[in-house]
């Protein structure tokens, strides 16, 4: 009995999108679900950016302390580690120092850091602010200024702010990733609204939100893919946009992640706990459809270009 | 394919009896195309209509049990490819593999260490479900007797991995239910399928090829073994990942029975890396696989598994519920705060995350609110005063602390004045609207001492 191969064809594809200026990075450009290679072409896969964070990390749990520690404090350093050392194909600055209710470091400050980052690394940059709405704003706008020429991503906007951020990457030539919470409509809204103000739909990302396993992974899994669907199936514009998910700092939150091995033996080794973790967090995000995943810990990494590549991409 | 009303309205009597419940004949026809009923409810269709019917709107892939009793697992009987379209119904097994060269004290270790992985997540147990012996040293009586020695040590159901004759040999020297056969190929499946059909065990078949796995399952079939389990034989991630596919496709869109049964898969023979095994596995538990056998299900990776198998597995329109009731978390006593929130999953686990990261000790009230997260319960009159002060005073709380303090989440700040009035003699404090900002507040909050 001949097995005729059930394959499906889709009409929509998800825009590429190249990052970056030195050693630039191109995201999306797929015409079909997350490895279907067997009807269809994915000819960049998911690219794995890296958190490099402003300001030392309050709290991480001990295993990132053994492999980020001696970095952690000097985000030049750790981005540098990240490129050369980790394989990062993007690194990930994550302005949390920036956040009023903590370090709150000043505009000028996060755009020093920015720039040395970007002096120091050839990949592409994305800088992800603290998530104060209004503080944001303002690094962000700054951070664009700063920038120009070096195609960064800016991000997150989200509907209290990014009116001021996709004007200043419209000015200054930087992507923007748009964040709303768990929702396909929501998404779409927020891309709608920003081309409105006349940014190119080439510079948009979607970072529809990130639940990490055991912690709502179930809803943004199907967000994702819902998203894809619509791209792919209903050719619709608005969200065939790459779409970023921001897990590591979403999984390491998680106390499966962090918790000691004493107070929970049950949970067996907590070093490969937390990767795991990740792990299955960034596995099952990829599935769901995600071009470009916010990563922290170098083994999680490893082991998802590991799975990348043996899915032939 | 599957049978519209009108399909199954030309089989029925047409006599309009009543005595299915249903009024009439077509109304029932509809119903049972929906699913929504079952012929044996009609008690006048002919036995041809019955056996042409039950043929065709038997469900587009079969269930099939392993095992018996407490332990057995079912698995297939799967109607969507995506979760979002409806849910996914029967969650896949996780199967630690044993050979029966394994060294007998390392497999008494291994299989102590199953039985204790064993967890509590929202109300569900999680927990690995089967033991796959392979019969590696070729030998008939070494496998019997590991069989024999695994099925004495653990209840889970077992797959036995042999040749014909050393599983006919495994039966005779132990008492195993039902357990998978693996498996049937082109060569034996004779002498497999008469052991299944004679031990009433589902049975597993391996092709050379998709294209032999029609021919085999058909025959099967037409022998009367109806409870089939595929392995489509590759053992890359790539091609497994694109044969399940590909069979679940052919089983629910194609409506091609020779593929509709669940699937068995091997990360175990796919990787020596047991971190990749873990991948492997998770890849399979969001796509499509029935059966995941493991060398490796120590804790850290079964936890991760097992949870990721309940968030894909999880009803989409039945959110995930925690009971109600009063929770200490960091060793609650009795001067502890008192916060509440609703029984929605994830509003449970984030909030009773920060109060453990926050090691400050709190009674974490929950509210049966239906699933609804805080805000949509509050307008859907879930989370309202009348709600909460009746599970306030209905709860032995107050033989627990010696304060009336309740505190409530920020977003229903404004039921905190009708709350007062419904609860006499208690003090509603607003907390914060973020469980991000829970371990701030807790470090300043200390509820006032009766």
């Amino acid at each position: 009995m001949a097995f005729q191969a059930p394959t499906e064809s889709y009409n929509g594809k998800i825009r590429e999108i190249k990052l970056g200026s030195a050693a630039q990075v191109a995201v999306g450009g797929e015409n079909t679900l997350p490895f279907y290679t067997f009807e269809g072409s994915v000819p960049n896969g998911p690219k794995i950016a890296m958190e490099v964070f402003d300001t030392e990390p309050l709290g991480w749990a001990d295993e990132l302390k053994s492999v980020l520690g001696d970095v952690w404090g000097d985000p030049v350093a750790w981005a540098k580690k990240c490129e050369s050392e980790f394989g990062a194909d993007i690194i990930c600055l994550q302005l949390a120092g920036t956040d009023p209710n903590g370090a709150n470091r000043s505009v000028g400050d996060a755009v020093a850091t920015v720039k040395a980052v970007l002096d120091a690394v050839s990949i592409p940059v994305i800088v992800y602010g603290s998530g104060n709405v209004d503080k944001d704003s303002e690094v962000l706008k700054a951070v664009a200024e700063a920038t120009q020429g070096k195609n960064v991503v800016l991000g997150p906007a989200v509907e209290d702010n990014y009116k001021s951020i996709a004007a200043a990457a419209m000015g200054f030539g930087a992507k923007v990733a748009g964040e709303t919470p768990i929702d396909v409509n929501m998404a779409k809204q927020l891309n709608i609204l920003m081309s409105n103000l006349g940014i190119a739909v080439d510079n948009l990302l979607i970072d529809p939100s990130t639940g990490a396993l055991g912690y709502g992974l179930e809803y943004c899994f199907s967000v994702n893919e819902r998203i894809k669907l619509a791209a792919l199936t209903q050719n619709d514009n608005m969200l065939q946009s790459p779409t970023i998910s921001n897990l590591g700092k979403e999984v390491w939150k998680a106390k499966e992640a962090k918790i000691s091995q004493e107070e929970a033996p049950q949970w067996g080794d907590q070093r490969k706990r937390g990767i795991i973790w990740e792990t299955l967090t960034a596995v099952s995000v990829m599935l769901a459809g995600a071009d470009l995943l916010i990563m922290r810990h170098p083994e999680s990494v490893k082991l998802i270009k590991q799975t990348i590549a043996e899915f032939g991409i | 394919m599957a049978l519209t009303g009108m399909d199954i309205f030309k089989q029925l009597p047409k006599t309009n009896c009543g005595q299915c419940g249903i009024p009439t004949c077509l109304a029932f026809a509809m119903k049972l195309a929906a699913g929504g009923a079952s012929l044996e409810q009609c008690p006048s269709v002919s036995e041809e209509a019955k056996a042409l019917l039950s043929e065709a709107s038997a469900p587009p892939m079969r269930g099939v049990t392993i095992g018996e009793g407490d332990y057995a697992l079912k698995i297939g009987e799967e109607l969507v490819m995506y979760r979002h379209e409806k849910t996914f119904f029967n969650p896949p097994g996780y199967a630690l593999l044993i050979e029966d060269t394994d060294d007998p004290a390392a497999v008494d270790s291994k299989l102590q260490s199953l039985k204790d992985t064993v967890y509590e997540r929202v109300g569900q147990t999680l927990r690995a479900n089967l033991v796959a012996v392979k019969n590696t040293s070729g030998d008939a009586g070494k496998f019997a007797d590991m069989v024999k020695k695994v099925a004495s040590a653990i209840e889970y159901p077992l797959v036995l991995m042999a040749e014909p004759a050393a599983i006919e040999a495994a039966f005779v020297s132990a008492d195993i239910k039902k357990p998978l056969l693996y498996a049937a190929t082109a060569a034996n499946v004779d002498a497999m399928a008469e052991i299944a059909k004679k031990y009433g065990a589902p049975l597993a078949v391996k092709p050379a090829s998709l294209d032999e796995l029609g021919d085999l399952t058909t025959k099967l079939d037409g022998m009367g073994l109806k409870d089939l389990v595929i392995d489509m034989g590759t053992r890359t991630l790539k091609e497994t990942f694109q044969n399940l596919i590909f069979t679940r496709r052919a089983a629910l869109k194609k409506k091609m029975r020779p593929f509709g049964y669940p699937t068995i898969t091997f990360p175990a023979e796919e990787t020596a890396d047991d971190m990749m095994e873990t991948v492997h596995a998770a890849v399979y538990t969001i796509k499509y696989g029935g059966v995941m056998v493991l060398k490796d299900l120590s804790p850290e990776k079964a936890y991760a598994l097992f949870v990721l198998r309940q968030n894909v597995y999880t009803d989409p329109q039945r959110p995930m519920q925690v009971d109600q009731g009063f929770y200490p978390i960091n060793g609650a006593n009795e001067e502890s705060p008192i916060l509440i929130t609703t029984n929605f999953s994830l509003t449970y686990f984030i909030v009773s995350s920060e109060i453990e990261g926050s090691k400050m000790p709190v009674w974490l009230g929950i509210v049966d609110t239906d699933g609804l997260s805080t805000l949509t319960a509050w307008a859907a009159g879930k989370f309202v005063p009348e709600r909460i002060a009746a599970f306030i005073t209905k709860s032995d709380i107050l033989d627990k602390v010696k304060h009336k303090t309740v505190v409530i989440p920020g977003y229903v700040a404004q039921i905190s004045g009708e709350l007062e009035e419904e609860l006499q003699g208690w003090k509603i404090v607003v907390g914060p609207r973020e469980a991000a900002d829970i371990p701030s507040f807790l470090k300043s909050f200390q509820p006032v001492m009766a």
